[in-house]
Parts: C-alpha cells; structure tokens; sequence
C-alpha cells in the first residue's frame, strides 16, 4: 500500500510537469504576434532597419537561431527535452540573455519578500486564529479579528495602492516601490539592508494585511476540533497552566493541517508575486513575467511559467510525502 | 404550490435577517446592482468614453468624482465598469460551476476508471498557478472581450466545486435511499437528477458564490495588469490607466481610488455572503466566531 501510494503522487507529479511544459508549447505559439516581428519592429522604430532584403535575411537569421524553422513536432520534443535539463534558451528581447540566468536574478527578491511575508502572516493568523476558538482568550482578541477577515476579502494590491499613497505619498515616510534606491549597487552592507527593508515594507505589510485572516480562519476551525479532544479534558483535569495547555497541548496539535497548506503557499510564493511586484516595481519573478509578456519575449514567458508550475508541483510533491509520515492515516 | 413559495420566501427571509454577516453582505452587493442599474438614469454614460471630458479635473459640482487623464469622467467609468465587472464574474461563475458540479457528479457517481481520469485531471490542474496561465492566455488573445475573458477563467475555476461535489456525491452514492432507488430498477440518469442532485445543489450554490467571487478576483487582476477587455471600460483598467500615468505620485487620488472602493465593496459583499452561506451549508461552523 506504501508504495503504490508513493508511486502515485510521483508519477502525477511528472505528469504536471510535462503537461506544463507542453501547454508552455502551445499557448504562446497560438498568440497572434510573430516574437520576430516584434524585434524588427523595434529595430525599424530605432532606426536601424529600413526594410527589404537586409531585413529578410535578419528574420532568417533569426528564424535559424532559435529553431523556428524546423517542422513543429521536432521543435516540440527538442524543447521538451531542454526544458527537462532546465535549459530555457535564450531571451529575445535582450539577447543574448540566458532566460535562466535572469530568473536565478529575480528569484531572491520575490523569495526574500514573499516568503518573509507569508511567514510572518503564518505565525501571525495561526495565533489569532487559535485565540479565537480559546473560551478564555481576552475578549478584545475576539472583535479585532473578524476584522482581519474582512480584509483577507480584499485583493492584496488594492490595499497595496492605498498604502502607497498614505505612507509613501502623503507621509512621505516609506519608498513608493523598487527593492532599493536607484543609484545604490546591490552589495552586502548594512546600509544596502536597512534601504532593502525598507522598500521591503509596504509590499509585505499589504501581503500580510489581507492573508491573516486566511490563517486565522483555518487555524480556528481545527482548533474547535482539538479542544474537544479527551488528551484536552485530561490536561484540565491535571491542574496544568493554562498557558501551557494552550501552547503545548491545543495549538501544537491543531498546528500540523496548518503547516501543510504553509508548504503549499510557500510553493505558490513565486506564482502569486506578479501583481504585487508590479504594483510596486519590484524586480522578481512576477516583474519579469510581466515584461516578458508585454514584449512577446515567448522564451521568456516560457521558463517563468514552466518555473513557477515547478515550484509549484514540487512543493506539493514534497507535502504529499511528508505528510504520511506525520499523519499515518493519511495513506490508505 | 404557490403557498409553499411564500412560505419558503418567507422562511428565507426571516433567515437572512437573522444573520447579519448575509444581511450586511447582500447590501453592499445590491448597492453595487442599483449602482449600475440605476445609474444610467442620473448619470450621461458617454462620458466614460475617452477625451469626453477635460483631463485631470478634481471633483466638482459638474464632475461629482472628477476626471481621468483619458478624459473620462470617472463616476460615469464607474456606473458603466460595475455592471461590466459583475457580468463576467457572475458568467464566469455560473459556467465554472456547471461545468464542476458535472464533473464531479460524473466522478463521484460512476467511480472507477472514469473518477481516477477526472480526480487526476482536478488535482493537476489544482497544482497549475492559474494567474500564470491565465496570463499567458490573456497575452496570446488580439481582442479581449468581457464574454471570452469569463469564459477563459470559467476554464479554470471548476477545479474546486468538481472537488467538493464529487466528495459530497461519494458519500451520497452509499444512502439507503439511493440504494433502494436503484433496487427499484431507476437508472442511472433518474438516480442522479432525482435522488442526488437535490441533495448537492446547496453545496453547488455555496461554491458559485466562491467560484464568482475568484473569477472577479482574477479578471481583476489581469485588468489591473492591462490585460483586460479594451474597448469597454472596466474597473481595474482604470485603475491600470492610473497605475500607468502615475496618478498617485500626482496626487489624482479621485482617478484610482473610487474604483477601488467600489471593488473592496464588492470583495467584502461576497466574502460575508459566501462565509454565511458555508455556515449554512456546514452548521458546525455556527458554533464560533
């Protein structure tokens, strides 16, 4: 039973891969725009084409270079097999860019922020949450909540906008968006990090904002079902602190279905950046997407979404695994 | 019959106005309906047209919310954007929803091979990033309309309702009553639309509520990235516009956000709306909170 159970979850886990690396394939390669077209309109708009047999030879050149004269299937299984290497060609609007090289380039940034954030929400609305099935939590924790739930309604982005123009534009107190001050270089020192926090910010403060809510709403429901539990009655009944009953007893136990969706949204961080970074000009994964899409740029829109459909599946993976092992129902 | 009806009505209404987060709920939604319904009477809607109106005008008596840099008077781009915004939620909604509680039906009614190819299709398409996809469809579309915009993300919001129907239905399959149904001789297609689907459709309509609210959520968000309808004005294009000419750092607060207090109107209307819905659906979760 073990390993049929194993077996399944790896073999979907390929299947996804696959079939993202396929629908990568496809969906671009049905859009309208010609990728080439869009660089020779460029070149002509700066001047540096005026059209006739020059330009055809750059479109064969071109054409050649990226493999977009071969027959459509020997096109499909050669990026099939290099995108199963991680190799993700190049990037046509700035060639001669490797599309991986500058994912490795966003990646930090998006991870920095959004896992920083989601964590910090985690902690946060998983507390919250656990207070408000609590019969003996102070009565204040109970009414500010429901207001964090109200939020979590409103996109992350919205909210975002509007803490731009109190705190950036009105108070003038915080950057209006970038990860840090133009004009610095990107370095190891105290200053560059105190400039990093401090564009970091808004984005995570709009991010943590609207997804408390989500914690506290699902730690509350399994926390109803722990405090019903006999081991709780027995605690009771032993005289232990109720501190200690709430930390040790009811919220490790009620904490363990809250870590897994903690992996899933850790996993979906790269996928769920887009709006936020460019609400706030922040130069990660979202922010490349973004661009890539804006000028046709196909491989580059290829390797962020394979990338972020793996991130994904990998991150599901790794919870459909480990869950086994902390809850030995879960396998039948 | 008609009896039944009133009663039910009346049951009905005394239920929503027993639970405030509904009642609350329902208001602000409504508000938003009369807002586009009732608009068009007060308010010229061809001034949401671009160049209409002078640019940059800050509220006044003539412009109650004042005008974009298009040239658009933004409270006509607000009772034209509204309804625009429900419709393809709403149209979204319905057909994700259709085409997830068909799917799980059929899963969880029928088992085996064919359940093991939609489960594994439903969890597959759970793990895919919608706004990713969802992105690079927008992209590859020449002409964005409200209509094919709903339609591509119905395609990808029937996931949850396939998920949740075909667990409802599992359980369903086993009652007594759908055993004796079938020992009477009932076929299968009398089973399902006798005997199980009155049992799923209020869990189908507490999952239409999410699955609207998630396609306003994403077509929102492909608006507000410029990726929406064109020719129609719709809310998170003009928040887009904003984001594009910079408006907030010139301070045209007026120009971004009223849409976006509408929108945060509508996001909390169908939150209380759906959270007082799965507590009717879940009475379990009556008992806090």
């Amino acid at each position: 039973m073990k390993h049929s159970y194993f077996l399944r979850r790896l073999v979907m886990f390929f299947v996804v891969v696959i079939l993202a690396a396929t629908l990568n394939f496809i969906i671009p390669r049905l859009a309208p725009g010609d990728p080439i077209g869009a660089v020779l309109e460029e070149l002509r708009a700066r001047g540096a084409s005026t059209g006739g047999d020059a330009e055809d030879e750059i479109v064969a050149a071109y054409r050649a270079r990226f493999g977009l004269d071969q027959p459509v299937h020997i096109q499909y299984f050669r990026f099939l097999f290099n995108t199963l290497r991680f190799d993700l060609g190049h990037s046509i609007s700035y060639y001669p860019q490797k599309v991986e090289r500058a994912l490795l380039r966003a990646l930090p940034w998006t991870v920095g922020l959004l896992a920083i954030s989601t964590l910090m929400s985690f902690a946060a609305g998983s507390f919250f949450g656990a207070m408000m099935a609590w019969p003996r939590a102070p009565g204040f924790m109970k009414r500010f909540v429901p207001m964090f739930m109200v939020l979590s309604a409103v996109p992350y982005y919205l909210l975002g906008l509007i803490l731009v123009y109190v705190f950036a534009f009105v108070m003038r107190l915080l950057p209006l968006g970038g990860a840090y001050s133009s004009g610095t270089i990107p370095q190891l020192d105290l200053d560059f990090l105190l400039d990093v926090i401090r564009h970091g910010m808004l984005p995570a403060l709009s991010i943590v904002l609207t997804s408390v809510g989500f914690w506290a709403l699902g730690m509350r429901g399994v926390m109803v079902t722990v405090l019903g539990e006999d081991y709780l009655t027995l605690a009771e009944a032993k005289g232990l602190p109720d501190r200690r009953i709430f930390f040790a007893y009811a919220m490790r136990n009620a904490l363990l279905p809250q870590v897994t969706s903690l992996a899933i949204a850790l996993g979906t961080v790269a996928s769920g950046s887009v709006l936020v970074e460019v609400v706030f000009n922040y130069p990660g994964i979202g922010w490349l997407l973004y661009n890539a899409l804006r000028s046709s740029d196909y491989y580059m829109v290829q390797g962020v979404t394979f990338f972020l459909i793996l991130t994904v599946a990998v991150s599901v993976l790794i919870v459909d695994m480990i869950y086994p092992l902390l809850d030995p129902r879960i396998e039948r | 019959m008609i009896e039944t009806f009133i009663r039910r009505g009346k049951a009905a209404g005394s239920y929503i106005w027993r639970t405030p987060k509904l009642l609350l709920g329902l208001v602000m939604l409504g508000s938003l309906l009369l807002l586009g319904v009732l608009g068009p009477q007060f308010i010229d809607v061809d001034k949401a047209r671009p160049i209409s109106v002078p640019t940059r005008k800050p509220p006044s008596a003539e412009y109650p919310l004042g005008t974009d840099g298009g040239g658009r008077d933004v409270l006509a781009v607000l009772v034209v954007g509204t309804p625009q915004t429900l419709r393809m939620g709403l149209l979204a909604g319905i057909v994700g929803v259709v085409l997830g509680t068909s799917l799980g039906l059929i899963a969880g009614y029928f088992g085996g091979r064919i359940d093991m190819v939609i489960s594994t299709a439903t969890d597959t398409m759970l793990t895919i990033p919608p706004l990713a996809i969802l992105l690079v469809v927008a992209a590859s579309v020449r002409t964005m309309s409200v209509e094919n915009m709903a339609l591509i993300i119905a395609l990808l919001s029937w996931m949850f309702p396939a998920r949740t129907i075909r667990a409802q239905v599992l359980s369903l399959r086993e009652q007594p009553y759908v055993h004796m149904a079938r020992l009477a001789g009932l076929s299968d297609i009398r089973i399902i639309f006798e005997e199980i689907m009155p049992n799923i459709l209020p869990l189908a309509a507490a999952s239409f509520v999410g699955a609207t609210s998630g396609a306003i959520l994403a077509g929102i968000g492909l608006e507000v990235l410029g990726m929406g309808p064109q020719r129609t004005p719709t809310l998170g294009m003009t928040i887009y516009w904003a984001q594009l000419y910079s408006a907030l750092i010139n301070g045209l607060w007026w120009w971004w956000l009223p849409p976006i207090i509408v929108l945060i109107i509508l996001f909390v209307g169908l939150f209380l709306v759906s959270a007082a819905l799965d507590e009717f659906v879940n009475p379990r979760l009556r008992r806090t909170g």
